[in-house]
């Protein structure tokens, strides 16, 4: 009786699950799936929950309009928690288990470097919407932030152009500080700026006690010559940062620090009048003036039923990216990677500043560089704009390993780093 | 410098003259104001010149508006409005005629866009014209901004103003503003004057011209004089960045003993690891938070509130962790580890789900913002002046507590010899309980502090909880005292390796050296004493 009961139980519940099953299976096969891979807890959450948000918003538009080769399109969001080897977790989790055809996500160069392998193994395409370092081109990730060539650069040389004539490089202790500061250095070396005018410091994630370092940039900056800082501190370390440049009177009239990985979401959480006047250098801001930005800002308002949330350049960067990504697979017929690879480069879409986006064959698109001053609502008011758009660079000029290689996904090439030197092309673990 | 000069021609004849005629007509006030609202910032500094000097009444008050954002744009009219910010509205004045234009959301006007270039161009500006200001305050600021940005033409300006000034600190600040001008003199005699006038300040300025005139000077004595005078200063500032440096040290060495003090009580009396002391400390600055939320337009009082709040709130949560797991694994150290491991992440989580995984904003109080200028190279901020005091008086009161009240002598008894107490009628375990509520609600009031620091978020705890048993073993497990010198230690070594390492480096040789000093001295600084502690 007891066993019989037992096989009964044993027999239903193998019943049911084969038709969950079949039923899951039947629905996967109508949806595309999409995976957002964006930190909702830790230090990088200020900067990336609000990515998270934007892709829901984005997939839902779609849908709306019918969705993608006649399926709807499922978002499957994880949670890597600020916390790199998760990342690469959590990729092979999305699409081996989840199937997805697509990946956005990442923020810091190491959480991207820890999924990249897994990206290559698995060939799926993740679309990275973050400014970078460059010195790096994959098949499989298409670069929609900035490339130093369309942020530091061009900061850089707005800031000659105000008479700055000392520099403090401060960034947060990895990879994507480190070599665009190397960058930078070779770069102000090259304009003739001795090694004496530069100074380098490096904090850890998460860094709160700002008072030795503020000081020493404010000793350095009363040595008579226009001092600024070029600032690619990421994360909630920035608030305590920026807090006490304001407590220990450190104005940006006196010495502006420029940063890379502060917008508008960044300085929502923050009082910024005493921040008024220091500097940011994106592709977009909330407040450029041009329609397609209002109709955006007021699309993700709605979506996000609070009048007071911020757009800024990454939520761009996954616009125009998975813009671009829809055509590619429309023009392809299939999500198939391969066939999108090929596809996508080519690939123009509307910015939201008014202007075209261009897939290059190097995986990065052209922007447009702005750079904008803090005003005390925590938006940003653009002081200058270069006057078109300017094409990613994925291997800078100015450093003497890179200064031969390009990347051009296209056959016959195909390659993220050819040397035109030398006509060979190194894998993806060079020096 | 010609033009400072003309400005300052046409502020005398303004002044002479009483009430002027208009000197620029109503056209070129309407295309000043016109290249004002376009996007030409080099213009605009014309622009700003034409309205000060447009002999307008109010003309110093619209170009400080156009500073602080208080001169706007009404979109419609194209009218320039004095704005005054009344709930979600703004109350708008023409600058020209004076009269009220009416009301006006933010979206119906325009500000005045300006660049950094153009704020301190403006600021130079108004501090020339504040320079006969009624205010002492304002004149000394004044001159103070002059001095952060010299120009020779500052000489001829101040002198005739030296005359007639009645402030002794206006009068100081106007003498070394002048004699930092005849640094540049082509007479070396005034030159040899001007540096031994100047030879005891501090001000970046006058540093930079006398290392200028140190290298470059022709004249032999200058030369020397200026050497001279540069090493001297070069000696002060060592010395005040030495001061400063300390300063930094005990302020995070303060933040270090406020968030072991409690870890010192709990560790030291029940020999309990806690882990989850670190979100103790979380649920502190949380309690700040939720009470800022209640009462958003008073920081201050929140704060204050809050210090009890903080306590009453881990001592809770502390004294339920006692009764409800760590009294079951007394003399069982490693399952404890484990089971408040598991209790911090608990914690985590449920602050991750109940408010937000990403980090909560907690205002500071205006007392705390800002600096406390002794001179021009040695600054305090009073935050973390603050801070330190809170420390002290935190210490002060657990000191008063453990050896003035009964509940301190008899949390004493049960460390030193728990058997022996028993046996005096000490309830042991009920002083367990209240031991660990104790050490839980002074890390709750460490969070409070915390809070004013740092980001407030579900990871606080994680930051802390290695530096406080750092702190907690390197001083000596259940001494106060130890645990006030072991962290101001640790903080100051870590503040004065900083400079030269780097803040991670700095970080890692503090370890590196609190391992090796316990190789030497297991038990700490101030090792607790006593046959029953030795065993």
């Amino acid at each position: 009786m007891k066993l019989k009961s037992q096989m009964k139980k044993l027999a239903i519940a193998v019943a049911a699950t084969s038709v969950i099953t079949i039923g899951s299976v039947a629905q996967a096969a109508d949806t595309i799936k999409v995976g957002i891979l964006h930190s909702l807890s830790g230090t990088m959450a200020i900067s990336e929950t609000t990515l998270k948000d934007t892709m829901l918003m984005l997939i839902e538009e779609q849908n709306k309009k019918g969705g993608l080769l006649g399926k709807k399109l499922e978002p499957v969001v994880v949670d890597p928690a600020s916390n790199w080897p998760l990342f690469a977790e959590k990729t092979r989790e999305l699409i081996t288990k989840d199937g997805v055809d697509a990946i956005f996500g990442c923020w810091t160069s190491v959480s991207r470097k820890s999924v990249l392998p897994v990206v290559e193994e698995l060939k799926v395409p993740l679309f990275y919407p973050v400014q970078y370092e460059g010195e790096e081109s994959s098949k499989y990730v298409y670069y929609t932030g900035a490339a130093p060539n369309q942020q530091a650069i061009p900061a850089v040389d707005y800031l000659m152009d105000q008479g700055v004539k000392r520099w403090v490089l401060a960034g947060t202790d990895y990879v994507y500080p480190r070599t665009t500061n190397k960058i930078l250095e070779a770069y102000l070396k090259d304009k003739g700026v001795p090694a004496s005018d530069i100074m380098i410091n490096y904090t850890p994630f998460g860094h709160s006690d700002w008072q030795s370092i503020v000081s020493d940039i404010k000793k350095f900056g009363a040595a008579g010559k226009k001092t600024a800082v070029v600032s690619t501190i990421n994360g909630d370390a920035n608030v305590p940062f920026y807090k006490e440049l304001g407590n220990q009177g450190v104005s940006a009239e006196d010495i502006p620090v420029v940063a890379f990985s502060v917008g508008e979401e960044e300085l929502s959480g923050i009082d910024t009048k005493p921040l008024v006047g220091h500097l940011a250098a994106w592709n977009y801001f909330m407040s450029v003036d041009a329609p397609e930005n209002d109709a955006f800002i007021e699309a993700w308002q709605k979506f996000i039923k609070n009048e007071k949330r911020v757009t800024n350049d990454p939520m761009e960067a996954h616009y125009v990216g998975f813009n671009m990504w829809v055509e590619a697979v429309k023009k392809a017929g299939t999500t198939d990677s391969e066939a999108v690879s090929d596809a996508i480069i080519g690939v123009t879409t509307p910015n939201l500043s008014g202007g075209v986006s261009a897939m290059m064959p190097n995986h990065h698109i052209t922007k447009p560089v702005l750079i904008g001053e803090i005003q005390d609502d925590g938006q940003f008011q653009i002081v200058s704009q270069t006057p078109g758009l300017v094409a990613g660079d994925a291997w800078s000029d100015f450093l003497p390993g890179s200064k031969d290689l390009i990347a051009d996904w296209r056959a016959p090439l195909s390659c993220g780093n050819y040397n035109v030197k030398t006509a060979k092309c190194s894998g993806q673990n060079y020096e | 410098m010609r033009i400072f000069i003309l400005l300052l021609a046409a502020l005398f004849s303004l002044n002479a003259t009483g009430k002027a005629d208009q000197l620029i007509n109503e056209s070129e006030l309407k295309s000043a104001f016109e290249v004002m609202e376009g996007r030409d910032f080099a213009a605009k500094e014309a622009a700003l010149k034409t309205i000060l000097n447009s002999g307008l009444e109010n003309a110093q008050k619209i170009v400080a508006g156009v500073l602080e954002g208080d001169v706007m744009l009404v979109k419609k009219t194209n009218a320039v409005v004095f704005v005054e910010k009344k709930d979600r509205k703004y109350l708008a004045t023409d600058v020209l005629t004076g009269e009220k234009v009416g009301e006006f959301s933010k979206r119906k006007l325009k500000k005045f866009s300006i660049n950094n270039s153009l704020r301190s161009f403006i600021r130079d500006l108004l501090a020339l014209q504040d320079l006969t200001n009624s205010d002492p305050e304002k004149r000394l600021l004044a001159v103070n901004t002059m001095l952060a940005n010299p120009d020779a033409s500052h000489q001829a300006i101040l002198e005739p103003l030296l005359q007639t000034e009645s402030d002794e600190a206006v009068k100081a600040a106007m003498q070394l503003s002048i004699s930092l001008s005849k640094l540049s003199d082509d007479d070396p005699t005034v030159q040899l004057k001007a540096i031994g006038a100047v030879k005891e300040s501090l001000e970046p300025a006058v540093r930079n011209k006398l290392k200028v005139l140190a290298e470059t000077s022709s004249s032999v004595p200058v030369k020397k004089a200026a050497e001279n005078a540069l090493i001297k200063i070069d000696d002060r500032i060592e010395l005040f960045g030495h001061l400063e440096t300390l300063f930094f040290g005990i302020s995070a060495g303060t933040v270090l003993v406020l968030a072991a003090i409690g870890l010192a009580i709990t560790f030291g009396v029940m020999g309990v690891i806690n882990m989850a002391h670190g979100e103790l400390i979380m649920l502190g600055a949380y309690t700040t938070y939720l009470i800022q939320l209640v009462m958003p337009s008073m920081p201050g009082l929140s704060l204050a509130l809050a210090i009890p709040g903080a306590f009453v709130v881990s001592g809770l949560v502390g004294i339920a962790i006692e009764r409800g797991v760590i009294r079951f694994l007394y003399g069982r150290p490693l399952e404890t580890l484990l089971a408040t491991f598991g209790i911090s992440l608990i914690l985590q989580q449920l602050v991750r789900t109940l408010i937000s995984p990403q980090n909560v904003p907690v205002a500071n109080p205006e007392f705390m913002s800002g600096l406390l200028e002794i001179n021009s190279v040695f600054s305090l901020t009073y935050n973390r002046l603050y801070i330190i005091a809170f420390c002290l008086l935190v210490f002060a009161v657990l000191f008063f507590v453990l050896k003035k009240t009964r509940l301190g002598l008899q949390v004493r008894a049960v460390s030193q010899n728990r058997a022996m107490a028993r046996a005096m009628g000490v309830r042991s375990s009920r002083v367990d309980a209240l031991t660990f509520g104790l050490g839980a609600g002074i890390a709750g009031v460490a969070g409070v502090a915390l809070s004013q620091l740092t980001n407030v978020g579900p990871n606080l705890g994680q930051a802390y909880i290695v530096d406080s048993f750092m702190v907690v073993v390197f001083g000596g497990v259940g001494n106060l005292w130890g645990t006030l010198i072991s962290g101001l230690g640790l903080g100051i070594a870590n503040k004065f390796m900083e400079p030269w390492a780097g803040a991670v480096m700095a970080k890692i040789l503090v370890l590196v050296f609190v391992i090796l000093f316990i190789q030497k001295k297991p038990r700490g600084l101030f090792p607790q004493k006593g046959r029953a502690v030795e065993n």
